[in-house]
């Protein structure tokens, strides 16, 4: 079950991580090397175990539907790298 | 002024020994001094913090007092704090000026803390020695050739060197009792869901919990006090009613059934270690607590599970990392996925990096029962297995560390190495349960922990026997020399 | 070769609440960019989601008025990807315990004929931001107003069977979202979106073939044509010994056609697993049975209704009941005039084609159904013929009153005097001697075609006022004697 790069160039990019040649090769180790202790999970007997998602097992809080946001763009805008009218800038994106 | 606890620096203001500013003045020279061989600050709040030094003075002049009025606290760089640089230590985030404060954080300015400045720590909380932060790495003040622990090195260091009387951390998987254990504090971690985690940046969202590195459980029983208790923002924030745990601190241990759980003391636990720990043993049973030995059987699955399911979720909390809204984006990017893939290439650091790829995988289609939902059913035999546990014993003890405090840079190339360290704490994350590590001795020079864990919402519990021994012991009152 | 189409449907109705689905953050249409987007809502560090509970209670009532089942439990799952609109870098949404199961919606067909259409499912997600393509000098830009709408993702089995049956499909659904209040069905405005997955295969094939998905269709005239085109293109395709690949497409009403989806992968692994940040949702039964004692005449049980106590048709019920106001506008009018097939002639005849040469909606209609009602109970107290009435009816439209103020002051009472009639019947009679003596002199054949004229004259004669079947009846005694 190792990774072979082509399999943590994919995760990569999965990622949105343009990790370099060199850094995918250390990675292919790094992460086989992690793999492998996280592997003995198989050993072990988990039938008829639910999973646990949360530790507390409660329910969804619900809450009521009234407006309590405010405009505060130009404080938040401020922290943006790309802003025009109002807009967040990306490069542009054809569909 | 420094030597003195969180406890003891609210009764002197009390007593008008010395004013608010005259504290914050003395340790922000401290800082000055003593932190650049450290590295525990990554920003220094002198202006703010005098001020507000100021602002306490006034309001204690008026007649108006309460236990935390003026004291002064330094936070872990994940906390968001509005107006002030939040950081994560991470180059993602470097130019990053929170615009809201967290809940833990604005707790205790209502109840008068001053905030001196925010925390190294490892970067997004991934690591346990602190040497992955992008500032670089905090130094042990116990021997500054070695790790302090991480995550939140910084809030360690900080405490121990005596720059702070308190900090604010978090523990997804020890990163509080960790540090506390390497550096001589006492680390609580509370029951998952006890403080509310809005402003809190998510590494792992159903382990994280904020909590508290000082000298003494008494402090951390006044910093839970000001920050325990449901909050609306926070949908895994717990309706428990808040205990008062001053109260709880002073109750004798007689009676008190403590569990050794006989995997917390194998082969792999550095044998001075554990006689430090027995030590600890003979103290608290001098106290009135008998002990029983108990297993759990799960234990050694732990780290797997951890380091699987707390990835996964910090792959996709970290995914909002994209040089689109706010934080770092790389120069002149070419189209979006340009924009993408050097933005986060380039702003996350190695560490991170690799737990997203695990994290990325062990969802992925075809591979996410083999590890994501394995991993959770482990989770879920490790709950049962302190249930179980908690139905004979009120207490479980044992080590906080199977190793003492490494040398810098000595695990850096050796991740899985690295995350074996967490073997005795990552279990109370899995499950969701209270933990404390208080100082129980020394060991040429480098300070020990014991560990605590308790049932749900016992923090009282944990606090209570900590406070007692505290009361029999000075393994606490110790100080780095030169500090 | 003979092919058969199966078609399924994903709509996606935004749910009409206040504030967004895990954020308090308004969702008022139209606002300045990125001036309804919160902390939560851009995602930043440390922010967390707490769910809207009236999102909850809409998505129930769906459930509920679709005979779904509605599990004890539901659960929030990530879906992972990137793209600029979708802040946290994935979609909070639902993947293996949607808050609403299996139920089933009945259509009615062109041919006047009931189809059961079986809905898999329907899960609560949250929208994302819009993108604005315009030249920002050759960026794109981002507003996050809508990220965090309430989403109700509604999905059919794949049981339709031609682009007629998709439309009628989702006008159904358009209809019953609105009748429950829990959407404003406005297509333009992206409240109402369709994806439509279409697959062929040889009539008799029991496997499926290979599917495509033709994203955001926002019209049902453009559903019915992107459906069409892509079932051809299909055809063609294998007929052409090509293989249909499995891909996202785009409609493109300007050229009608649909062409495939660039910059979507389609590789995309999702990693769907439950999200930590929030815990399962707990479906009480006893709130369930509240819900449905809350639940308005839907529009399946509001046809039947009409069907039978007003012995109108599937087809003609059907469009009558397609949206709770004109389905309330009928009823008015037909308490008013008490007179069902009178009141449907008229609302689907000279109401709808009025509406629809304004286009206007029902909400708007000049012509209230207190005034149509009136009318019609003029046309049956023989006040005013039918035709008169078409004139009173295009002056209500104008504002020029009501029907009883319009004939008054138009004089266009109907003449129903005999005596009167007669009177003017005899000078037609008089003034058309010729003609009277040419129409005595014909056989019955030659009669039937002259009587028209003489009509006609009468007609001009009364200036329209004299009720028609007098002056046909007292016409042809007269004539044949």
């Amino acid at each position: 079950m190792a990774l072979e790069r082509c399999d943590v160039e994919k995760l990569a990019h999965l990622a949105r991580l343009g990790l370099n040649d060199a850094q995918i090769g250390s990675s292919t180790a790094s992460l086989n090397a992690v793999l492998d202790m996280i592997n003995a999970m198989q050993a072990v007997n988990t039938d008829g175990i639910a999973p646990l998602a949360n530790p507390l097992e409660a329910n969804q809080r619900l809450r009521p539907d009234t407006v309590t946001e405010s405009n505060h763009r130009d404080d938040y805008q401020a922290l943006a790298p790309a802003v025009e009218n109002g807009l967040y800038l990306v490069p542009k994106v054809i569909d | 002024m420094h030597q003195l606890t969180l406890a003891n620096i609210s009764k002197a203001l009390a007593a008008k020994q010395f004013s608010v500013r005259e504290l914050t003045s003395h340790l922000l020279t401290r800082i000055e001094q003593l932190d650049p061989q450290l590295n525990s600050f990554i920003t220094l709040s002198k202006d703010s913090a005098l001020q507000q030094a100021d602002a306490a003075d006034e309001l204690r002049s008026s007649g108006i007092s309460a236990p935390l009025l003026g004291v002064p606290l330094a936070h872990k760089d994940l906390f968001c704090t509005e107006g002030v640089r939040t950081s994560c230590a991470s180059k993602m985030l470097d130019n990053f000026v929170a615009p809201y404060t967290a809940a833990v954080v604005d707790n205790l300015n209502k109840a008068g803390c001053i905030s001196l400045g925010k925390l190294n720590m490892d970067e997004f909380a991934m690591g346990s020695s602190g040497e992955t932060s992008f500032y670089g790495a905090s130094k042990n003040p116990w021997d500054t050739s070695r790790v302090p622990g991480g995550s939140s090195s910084g809030s360690a260091v900080a405490v121990a060197a005596r720059l702070v009387p308190a900090s604010t951390g978090s523990d997804s998987g020890g990163s509080i009792r960790q540090p506390a254990a390497f550096t001589g504090l006492t680390g609580i971690k509370p029951t998952y869901g006890r403080i509310s985690r809005w402003g809190m940046t998510a590494y792992a969202s159903s382990f994280d919990q904020a909590g508290f590195l000082a000298h003494t459980a008494e402090d951390c029983a006044m910093l839970l006090q000001a920050t325990a208790g449901f909050d609306e923002r926070d949908s895994t924030s717990a309706q428990q009613p808040v205990d008062n745990y001053a109260e709880a601190l002073s109750q004798p241990l007689k009676g008190l059934r403590v569990g050794l759980p006989k995997e917390y003391f194998d082969s792999r636990l550095d044998s001075r270690i554990g006689d430090a720990v027995n030590s600890a043993i003979e103290q608290l049973k001098q106290l009135g607590a008998t002990f029983v030995d108990i297993s759990l059987p799960n234990l050694p699955h732990a780290v797997p599970a951890y380091y699987v399911i707390a990835s996964a979720e910090a792959s996709t909390n970290l995914a909002r990392f994209d040089g689109v809204r706010y934080g770092y984006r790389c120069e002149d990017p070419k189209d979006l996925e340009d924009l993408y893939l050097r933005s986060r290439n380039e702003a996350f650091g190695e560490e991170v990096k690799r737990r997203i790829m695990i994290g990325t995988y062990a969802l992925s289609t075809g591979y996410y029962d083999a590890y994501y939902l394995k991993a959770q059913k482990i989770r879920r035999l490790i709950k049962n297995d302190f249930d179980s546990a908690f139905k004979n014993v009120d207490l479980i003890l044992g080590p906080t560390t199977p190793n003492l405090p490494w040398q810098l840079g000595s695990k850096v190339n050796d991740p899985v190495a690295a995350y074996l360290e967490d073997i005795y704490t990552v279990p109370a994350n899995l499950a969701g349960i209270p933990g404390l590590s208080m100082p129980a001795g020394m060991i040429d020079g480098l300070p020990v922990g014991v560990q605590l864990l308790a049932p749900y919402f016992q923090e009282a519990r944990l606090l209570q026997v900590a406070h007692q021994f505290q009361q029999h012991t000075d393994w606490h009152a110790r100080t780095p020399a030169g500090f | 070769m003979q092919w058969e189409t199966v078609i399924g449907l994903e709509i996606h109705a935004q749910l009409a609440t206040n504030t967004k689905i895990f954020s308090g953050s308004s969702t008022t249409f139209g606002a300045e960019p990125n001036t309804q987007a919160s902390l939560i809502d851009l995602a930043m560090p440390g922010t967390l989601p707490v769910l809207n509970e009236e999102a909850v209670r809409m998505a129930c009532m769906f459930g509920l008025a679709v005979d779904a089942h509605i599990a004890e439990h539901n659960i929030f799952a990530r879906k992972n990807y990137f793209y600029p609109d979708l802040p946290k870098g994935y979609q909070t949404s639902q993947m293996d315990d949607p808050i609403v199961g299996l139920g089933h919606l009945d259509i009615a067909l062109e041919d006047g004929s009931i189809k059961r259409v079986g809905i898999t499912r329907a899960h609560l997600e949250e929208d994302a931001g819009k993108s604005l393509h315009e030249d920002f000098s050759g960026m794109t830009g981002i507003d996050l107003n809508r990220a965090g709408t309430p989403l109700l993702e509604i999905v059919s089995e794949p049981e339709l069977s031609n682009a007629k049956e998709a439309v009628a499909y989702a006008k159904a659904i358009h209809t019953l979202v609105r009748y429950l209040n829990i959407c404003d069905g406005n297509m333009a405005e992206g409240s109402f979106r369709c994806d439509c997955n279409v697959s062929v295969r040889p009539k008799g094939q029991t496997t499926l073939g290979t599917r495509t998905e033709i994203k955001n269709v926002n019209s049902f005239r453009f559903i019915e044509r992107a459906i069409n085109y892509e079932i051809q293109r299909q055809i063609e395709l294998i007929e052409d010994g090509g293989k249909v690949t499995q891909e996202t497409r785009l409609y493109d009403p300007n050229k009608d056609e649909t062409r495939s989806m660039r910059s979507k992968e389609e590789a995309n692994d999702y990693r769907y697993f439950p999200c930590p940040d929030l815990l399962p949702v707990h479906i009480p039964r006893e709130m369930l049975e509240n819900l449905r004692t809350k639940l308005p005449e839907l529009p399946t049980q509001k046809r039947e209704r009409f069907e039978a106590a007003f012995g109108l048709s599937t087809y003609d019920a059907s469009v009558l009941s397609a949206s709770r106001e004109m389905a309330d506008y009928f009823e008015a009018v037909e308490k008013i005039c008490q007179d069902a097939k009178l009141a449907t002639n008229w609302v689907m005849g000279e109401l709808s084609s009025l509406l629809n040469k304004e286009n206007l909606d029902i909400t708007q209609t000049p012509v209230s159904a207190e005034q149509l009602g009136g009318m019609l109970l003029r046309i049956k107290d023989n006040t005013i013929s039918g035709k008169i009435a078409k004139m009173v009816f295009e002056a209500m439209a104008a504002g020029e009153g009501d029907a009883d103020q319009i004939i008054e002051q138009r004089g266009l009472k109907q003449v129903t005097d005999s005596g009167a009639i007669e009177a003017m019947l005899d000078e037609v009679l008089a003034a058309n001697a010729e003609q009277v003596e040419q129409y005595r002199a014909s056989d019955e054949n030659k009669r039937g075609k002259m009587f028209g004229f003489f009509v006609g004259q009468a007609m001009r004669a009364s200036k329209g006022k004299a009720n028609p079947q007098q002056v046909n009846e007292l016409l042809k005694q007269k004539l044949d004697q």
